[in-house]
C-alpha cells in the first residue's frame, strides 16, 4: 500500500473487516458555519477503538469513537450532532464555532 | 453499510471511476452507483447533479431522506514531453494537489537527474497509455512540439474526454495540428477544446511562467468543469 492508501479510511475499513475485525464507519452528513471537515468526510473505527480518518479537527473524534463502539455492539446506526464547545450544552464541541451532524453505521 | 458495497466502492476508486454512495438515513440501506450506471427514477437526476458538482449532501426523494456521498478520482496531470516547462510544472503541480506523470520516449530528455522524485516514463505515449489510460479526471498537456510524440495522446485525450487538453505551439503550428487531428478522426467540437497556445494569458515568457500559466488553466478547467458538462 502507498502512504495515501494507508491514510485512506475507506480502504482501511475494508482491510480491517476482511481481517475479521468489527468496524464502524462515521460520516459527516451536514455542516453549518465553520466546520473543519467537509460533508462526506469519514472516520472509521474498529471494535478496539482504533481509528483512521477524521470528522473534525480532532475536537469530537473521542465522542464519535465511544458512540461507534455502541453501534458495533448493537448494529443500529446513530445520528450524532456536535456544536460549539459549551460546557452547559455539550460534553464535547467544536472550537471553531460550527456545527456538524455525523452518521455512524456498522460495516456489515 | 454492507462489506460488498464498500468493496465495490473501493474497487471503483482504485480504478479511477467516479462513484456515488446512496444511504437511506431512515433504513440504513446503502448502495453504490458508478458514473455511467443508470439509477432508477427521480433519484437519477440528483445523482447526476452530484457527479457534476462533486459535492456530498442530503436530498429528499419520494419522501425519503437520502445522503449522497460523491467520490471523484483525484485530478492528475499527464505531461507529454520531458522539457524545461515540464521540470517547473512537476514542482508546481504537487503544491496545488495534482498528481503528475511525465511521458517522453526521448531518453536524452527523460532522465532521472532532470526529474528527481517525479513519475517519469521514458516510452512512447502509444505504449504507456495502454497501461495508464487517460480519463475524465486527467489533464493532458502536450509540450514536445513533435507531432510524432504529441499527436496520439492529444487525440486520445479528446476521445476519452480529459477535463483539460492543452498543446504547446504557435497558432501556425496549431493550425497544422488541427488538420492532422481531423485526419485521425477527431471532430471540430473535440478539437475546439484544445487550449492552444497553452496556458492562461498572463504574458508568461520563461518556462517556469508558462508552467504556472498552464497549471492555472488546468485548475480553472477542473473547477469549472461542472458548468461545462451541465451546459
Amino acid at each position: 500500500m502507498t502512504v495515501s492508501e494507508i491514510l485512506d479510511p475507506l480502504l482501511t475499513a475494508e482491510s480491517w473487516k476482511q481481517a475479521g475485525r468489527n468496524v464502524a464507519i462515521a460520516t459527516v452528513i451536514e455542516t453549518w458555519g465553520s466546520a473543519p471537515r467537509p460533508t462526506g468526510s469519514h472516520l472509521v473505527i474498529d471494535g478496539e477503538g482504533n481509528f483512521e480518518g477524521s470528522v473534525s479537527g480532532g475536537c469530537v473524534e473521542g465522542a464519535v469513537i465511544t458512540e461507534a463502539l455502541d453501534v458495533i455492539e448493537s448494529g443500529a446506526p446513530k445520528m450524532l450532532e456536535f456544536g460549539v464547545a459549551d460546557e452547559t450544552a455539550w460534553r464535547v464541541g467544536l472550537s471553531c464555532g460550527g456545527r456538524i451532524r455525523v452518521y455512524v453505521e456498522r460495516l456489515g | 453499510m454492507q462489506l460488498e458495497v464498500l468493496t465495490k466502492l473501493n474497487a471503483a476508486r482504485r480504478s479511477r471511476r467516479a462513484a456515488v454512495v446512496v444511504t437511506d438515513l431512515a433504513s440504513d440501506d446503502t448502495r453504490v452507483v458508478l458514473e455511467g450506471e443508470a439509477a432508477s427514477g427521480p433519484l437519477d437526476e440528483e445523482i447526476a447533479k452530484a457527479f457534476r458538482s462533486g459535492k456530498a449532501g442530503t436530498v429528499e426523494v419520494e419522501g425519503r431522506s437520502l445522503f449522497l456521498n460523491v467520490h471523484l478520482p483525484p485530478p492528475r496531470i499527464v505531461v507529454i514531453g520531458a522539457v524545461h516547462i515540464s521540470q517547473a510544472l512537476a514542482r508546481l503541480a504537487p503544491v496545488a494537489g495534482y498528481d503528475l506523470t511525465i511521458i517522453d520516449p526521448r531518453t536524452a530528455f527523460a532522465t532521472e537527474e532532470r526529474f528527481e522524485g517525479v513519475e517519469l516514463i521514458a516510452d512512447w505515449p502509444e505504449d504507456v497509455l495502454k497501461d495508464h489510460p487517460l480519463d475524465a479526471y486527467t489533464a493532458l498537456a502536450a509540450v514536445t512540439h513533435d507531432p510524432k510524440i504529441d499527436d496520439f495522446p492529444l487525440s486520445e485525450a479528446l476521445r476519452v474526454g480529459c477535463f483539460y487538453v492543452g498543446a504547446l505551439g504557435s497558432r501556425k503550428t496549431h493550425a497544422k495540428r488541427v488538420e492532422r487531428l481531423k485526419e485521425m478522426g477527431r471532430t471540430d467540437n473535440e478539437i475546439g477544446r484544445i487550449a492552444a497556445p497553452i496556458g492562461l494569458d498572463i504574458g508568461a515568457a520563461s518556462p517556469a511562467e508558462i508552467a504556472l500559466a498552464t497549471l492555472a488553466q488546468i485548475v480553472q478547467a477542473f473547477r469549472r468543469r461542472d458548468l461545462v458538462t451541465a451546459g
